[in-house]
């Protein structure tokens, strides 16, 4: 310590010229990124506001349990809300049972070994995979190899295989945020693998798995070229209102091919038809979006530790 | 027979080899501690007991260790041995589930599924871990809401459900106050009746207090080992042993 005279009481804590630079500096870093989190929700607002204006004339009810009339240019659009449901649903079906179970055995049971790594490295490159590569590998895997055809299955696995890998990440990082420390005390008691999971991870990481699975339904009602290349058609007379108008070896209507079709294929489209199936569309998705988020909070509020 | 026996026991994490040949026994219903600094091998030492060493994969062990007789590489069943041999942890672990089924998981894993047994098997391990008086009136609330004393008594009772021959604590009084560990400590002695404890701590009064026999580790080596009287003597066999347990170094 060198021998400077201590500063007297009253100056004790006051800022010299350095600290408040530091000050200035720490507000503007601040304000700044600040500005950068709000300009996040200007897009969405901006999205929402100017697809609603542009709806509005369309948007009812009755647009969406209405059938098009008049080569697309009149009615709603009930047969692609139906069909997207299904592509969805089926392609969920196929895709969260699969990913749950390959996300549990990779984060709990698999050792570092070259296999797995293997696995591990097939998952991350297929999430990065493009959605068109997706569609022309389902268009040769399950409709010709298979010879499921053209048809919902067809383009429901499609999707089913281009959300998976996301499942997957998703799940693990669930099951990961579990910590290890409850693993080892269920292990030095005799728990199996298998009963640890069953008592403490799953348990514990279900609300994550669940809303990872619930955010793919977006990904999958958006995708438009994987669906087009293996199941989803231009048009499918379809009764008002009919909820169970496909089967699965059917081609469907879907509203991303829709509002694809209307948009670019079909002359004279009154604007406001396009616009409204993207509301319709966006409005699906961020319904079940806070679905998600609600179970989440709702499961968070039970967390355990 | 002894309750453990271990023989040229070596233990390498990759190239790191952190027990170098470790040979002793531990007796029958005593208390026998293991002191020694941080990273003398106590943890790795106790993993080998139960083979929970096995989670860790770049471990090697060789060399043999024996749990009643058995060579523990050699079992079939490796969930029955690791409930023969209770480990409790430095930090307290409440499980995220209510205290009963916390004091019940092992058990049920064991296939107890009579809800009366397993109503006695609670009561009588929290009360062996003097937990008992406590939470009697909130059995279902959750084991992780407990404060750290309470949890490590909890930790200790789970450990105590599978009836365990050998009990194994790990420095379990790291993270709670005097008092409680006191309390744990007057818990060990009545316990040491029903089973074979050992006590890994780095509280070398704690060893003074409880242990018949006590072993010096360090660096994975074994300093001393001998009649606790012995190693806390003014002339303990090895020059080390005075120094260490007398706070010179570690």
């Amino acid at each position: 310590m060198s021998a400077t005279p201590s500063p007297s009481p009253a100056r004790r804590f006051g800022a010299t010229p350095d600290v408040l630079r530091r000050e200035r500096a720490q507000r503007i870093a601040k304000w700044v990124f600040g500005a950068m989190a709000g300009a996040m929700v200007l897009p969405l607002v901006a999205i929402v506001a100017y697809l609603l204006v542009k709806a509005w004339p369309s948007l009812g009810w009755e647009f969406i349990a209405d059938v098009p009339r008049k080569g697309m240019r009149e009615g709603g659009i009930w047969p692609a809300f139906v069909g997207t449901l299904y592509l969805v649903g089926i392609s969920l079906a196929a895709a969260a049972p699969i990913g749950v179970l390959a996300a549990i055995y990779l984060n709990e049971y698999a050792r570092d070994n070259w296999l797995n790594r293997l696995i591990n490295l097939a998952v991350i490159n297929l999430a990065g995979v493009p959605s068109i590569v997706h569609a022309l590998f389902g268009l040769g895997a399950f409709v010709y190899a298979a010879r499921f055809g053209f048809s919902i299955l067809s383009a429901s696995l499609t999707l089913a295989i281009m959300t998976l890998p996301v499942i997957i990440a998703s799940t693990r990082e669930a099951l990961a945020s579990v910590p290890r420390s409850f693993r080892e005390a269920c292990w030095n008691v005799g728990a199996t693998r298998w009963q640890t999971i069953r008592a403490v991870v799953l348990p514990n990481s279900i609300s994550g798995i669940l809303t990872g699975v619930i955010l793919q339904v977006s990904r999958a009602a958006g995708e438009t070229a994987p669906i087009m290349f293996t199941g989803a058609v231009f048009f499918k007379a379809v009764q008002r209102g009919d909820f169970f108008p496909y089967r699965l070896g059917d081609q469907c209507m879907a509203l991303s091919m829709h509002l694809y079709t209307v948009s670019t294929q079909v002359p004279n489209v009154r604007e406001s038809i396009p616009y409204a199936t993207a509301v319709v569309l966006l409005g699906s998705v961020l319904l079940v979006n806070a679905t998600a988020i609600a179970l989440r909070v709702w499961l968070r509020g039970r967390k355990k530790w | 027979m002894n309750a453990l026996e271990v023989a040229d026991l070596r233990l390498a994490y990759g190239a790191r080899e952190v027990l170098h040949g470790l040979s002793f026994e531990v007796r029958r219903g005593e208390i026998f501690a293991i002191i020694g600094p941080a990273q003398s091998g106590k943890t790795s030492l106790l993993r080998c007991f139960g083979r929970t060493i096995d989670f860790v994969a770049e471990a090697r062990v060789t060399g043999t260790v024996r749990v009643d007789g058995e060579d523990v590489r050699r079992v079939k069943d490796v969930f029955t041995l690791r409930r023969k041999v209770g480990m409790v942890a430095p930090l307290p672990v409440g499980l995220p589930m209510s205290i009963y089924d916390n004091v019940a998981f092992a058990p049920r894993c064991a296939g107890v599924r009579s809800r009366s047994e397993l109503d006695v098997i609670v009561e009588r391990c929290l009360r062996q871990a003097a937990l008992w008086d406590e939470v009697k009136d909130r059995l279902r609330s959750l084991g992780t809401a407990l404060s750290g004393g309470q949890q490590q008594r909890l930790t200790i009772a789970r450990a105590l459900s599978h009836q365990p021959e050998i009990l194994c604590l790990d420095e379990f009084s790291i993270a709670i106050d005097p008092v409680t560990t006191m309390r744990i400590e007057e818990v060990l002695r009545e316990l040491r009746h029903e089973m074979t404890i050992v006590l890994v701590t780095n509280l070398v009064q704690q060893a003074r207090r409880l242990a018949d026999r006590t072993m010096f580790l360090w660096n994975g080596e074994i300093v001393e080992m001998g009649p606790t009287e012995v190693v806390f003597s003014e002339h303990p066999a090895d020059r080390r042993t005075y120094e260490y347990v007398n706070g010179v170094f570690g």
